[in-house]
């Protein structure tokens, strides 16, 4: 696809990432965690292979403890791996992390109450060394992107939850990383909201074409948003199946009652089911 | 004129909720009366040497005017607080209200120095083990240290040094200030929760950053309630430090040489301004709190 694109339009920012696009954004080979447990080690992971293209937009779902969040944290270097190799633009985790090559959307909103919608943007990039007027404008770009202009002066306990994950979207996005990274961003909010969300997140995703690795255990959800589905399963936290989607790539919710929507979803299920003894 | 100075007064007390004012003005009223029937009691004693005839009409005001009584009714201790503050030009060492400010002077630098100190302790114990493993014992063991036994011993240290006067004072202040704000600090500098400081992970945030950005807003919470403690007990021990060295003024020089001279309304005088210099830097520190915790967004009840 790179390759239609005349390099001289490009923007010159990219001229700087091209060449890290043809490494896949993330890599895992032979993975495994393994955690001291009371009851001896238990095995959060077990040879994990995977491999995301840039631009792809990924799901891990299962069901509890089948180690997706932890698959996530691993790639964040939020959790040290026990065996095996994990690449993020062909660099290690730590080394991906420190030249902050992804944003993370946690389980929780996770903003500081001392700090306005604003000031929980711009501190990313505060904390690269931004100049304070320059983060606040760009700060401001991304809560109109999640539709939150308006927001800016308010505090997170003025905000609802749904809103207050938007907020954790644009955190996240501020920086504009190639890899954003989501932990059941969505799990905590009811239905309405989460449908909202993730047309949103659809749109966003289409416009910009990020990597994004997601974590849930919506099945719907999963199909709804992914270009490939990675089911998982429990004791020890395994891939069972990867589901590529035969959804078009311009998506919207009402492609949910659609015989192709239901196809996958059942394929989806039966994967986790298979995978469940 | 007077009218109008009485409703605003009037007016402050109907703006708290009548069901607070309430009970605490009849407390107040039943604590007076209480006080003026205990005064009449004890002060038997001091008032024969005025020499009324017992039983007569003046026989309850001598017991409550008495020169030298052994508990001086409310009305005389306003007298004599009255006097020392305002018979006397502020340069007077009779002044009670120079003596105050010597006292508070003392205090407040033993309560910067004290919070600075339990600060930096608080921040170094935070992020290592070792320190705190090391140094926790320590600071809890100098707080059983009587206060009383060891301020004359930092005033001959710090006299051999040539360090007198306020300096000392503030010292003996600060050993009891920062105690409070340490325990404080280490238990808010650790509040952030573990999403919150992975967060910042994920930002590859130096340590410097995380403790200023995170650590620190995190801490101010549990720090103010610890200030307030710590600002009273420094209170407590510049006027220990002044009581038990024999200091040339602040309001425990006063209430010493008032005890040696067995001036009683003037003892009483010097403990009503100590407990009104502790209240009002109680209160200061409380409208600190409001202010910076405000700033910070947090939501006032």
């Amino acid at each position: 696809m790179s390759a239609l694109i005349d390099p001289d339009t490009l923007p010159r920012s990219s001229a700087v990432v091209t060449p890290l696009i043809a490494k896949p954004a993330v890599e895992v080979r032979g993975a495994s965690v393994i955690y001291p447990a009371a009851d001896g080690p238990m095995q959060a992971l077990k040879d994990i292979d995977l491999r995301i293209a840039q631009g792809e937009f990924i799901s891990l779902i299962g069901p509890s403890g089948c180690g997706k969040t932890t698959l996530l944290r691993v790639i964040a270097d939020l959790e040290p791996i026990s065996g095996g190799q994990v690449w993020v633009n062909g660099l290690s985790p730590r080394e991906a992390r420190q030249a902050r090559a992804y944003g993370y959307v946690f389980q929780a909103p996770a903003l500081f109450a001392w700090r306005t919608v604003l000031g929980n943007v711009m501190l990313p990039l505060r904390i690269q060394g931004m100049r304070k007027e320059q983060a606040a404008g760009v700060a401001r770009e991304h809560l109109l992107r999640v539709g939150l202009n308006g927001f800016e002066s308010k505090y997170p306990w003025q905000l609802s939850g749904g809103m207050q994950q938007r907020v954790s979207i644009a955190r996240a996005l501020a920086f504009e990383p190639r890899l954003l990274m989501m932990d059941e961003p969505f799990g905590a909010l009811d239905e309405i909201t989460r449908d909202d969300l993730n047309a949103q997140l659809q749109a966003l995703w289409q416009s910009e074409r990020r990597t994004v690795v997601f974590v849930t255990h919506s099945i719907a959800e999963a199909v709804y948003l992914s270009t490939r589905i990675v089911v998982m399963s429990s004791r020890p936290g395994r891939i069972v199946d990867v589901i590529d989607s035969t959804l078009p790539d311009t998506r919207t919710l009402d492609l949910r009652d659609t015989p192709e929507f239901a196809a996958l979803v059942h394929r989806v299920r039966k994967a986790l089911a298979q995978g469940h003894h | 004129m007077i009218r109008l100075r009485r409703h605003s007064v009037v007016s402050r007390f109907a703006a708290m909720p009548a069901g607070r004012a309430l009970p605490v003005l009849v407390v107040g009223a039943v604590l007076v009366l209480l006080w003026y029937a205990l005064a009449a009691l004890l002060n038997g004693h001091s008032a024969a040497q005025t020499a009324v005839s017992p039983g007569g009409e003046g026989w309850l005001l001598a017991r409550w005017s008495a020169p030298r009584p052994v508990l001086p009714a409310p009305h005389q201790i306003a007298i004599a607080l009255w006097q020392g503050l305002f018979d006397w030009p502020f340069d007077s060492p009779r002044s009670l209200l120079l003596q105050t400010w010597i006292t508070a002077q003392a205090t407040l630098l033993g309560f910067v120095l004290g919070g600075l100190f339990g600060w930096l302790l608080a921040a170094l114990m935070v992020h290592a083990r070792t320190p705190e493993r090391a140094l926790m014992p320590w600071v809890v063991a100098s707080q059983t240290v009587p206060v009383l036994a060891l301020a004359p011993i930092v005033l001959i240290i710090l006299g051999s040094l040539g360090l007198s006067g306020l300096l000392p004072k503030a010292v003996i202040a600060m050993y009891l200030c920062f105690f409070p704000v340490t325990v404080a600090m280490v238990q808010g500098l650790r509040a952030p929760q573990r999403i919150e400081t992975e967060l910042l992970h994920t930002y590859a945030a130096t340590r410097w950053q995380t403790f200023w950005l995170l650590r620190m807003p995190s801490a101010l919470p549990y720090v103010f309630p610890a200030l307030k403690v710590a600002v009273a007990a420094g209170l407590i021990g510049a006027m220990v430090a002044e009581v038990s060295t024999g200091a040339q003024g602040g309001l425990g020089a006063r209430l010493l040489t008032a005890s040696y001279y067995g001036n009683i309304l003037q003892m009483w005088a010097a403990l009503v301004m100590a407990a009104l210099l502790g209240l009002g830097l109680t209160a200061a520190v409380a409208v600190l709190e409001r202010v910076v915790l405000r700033k910070h967004g947090r939501r006032i009840a």
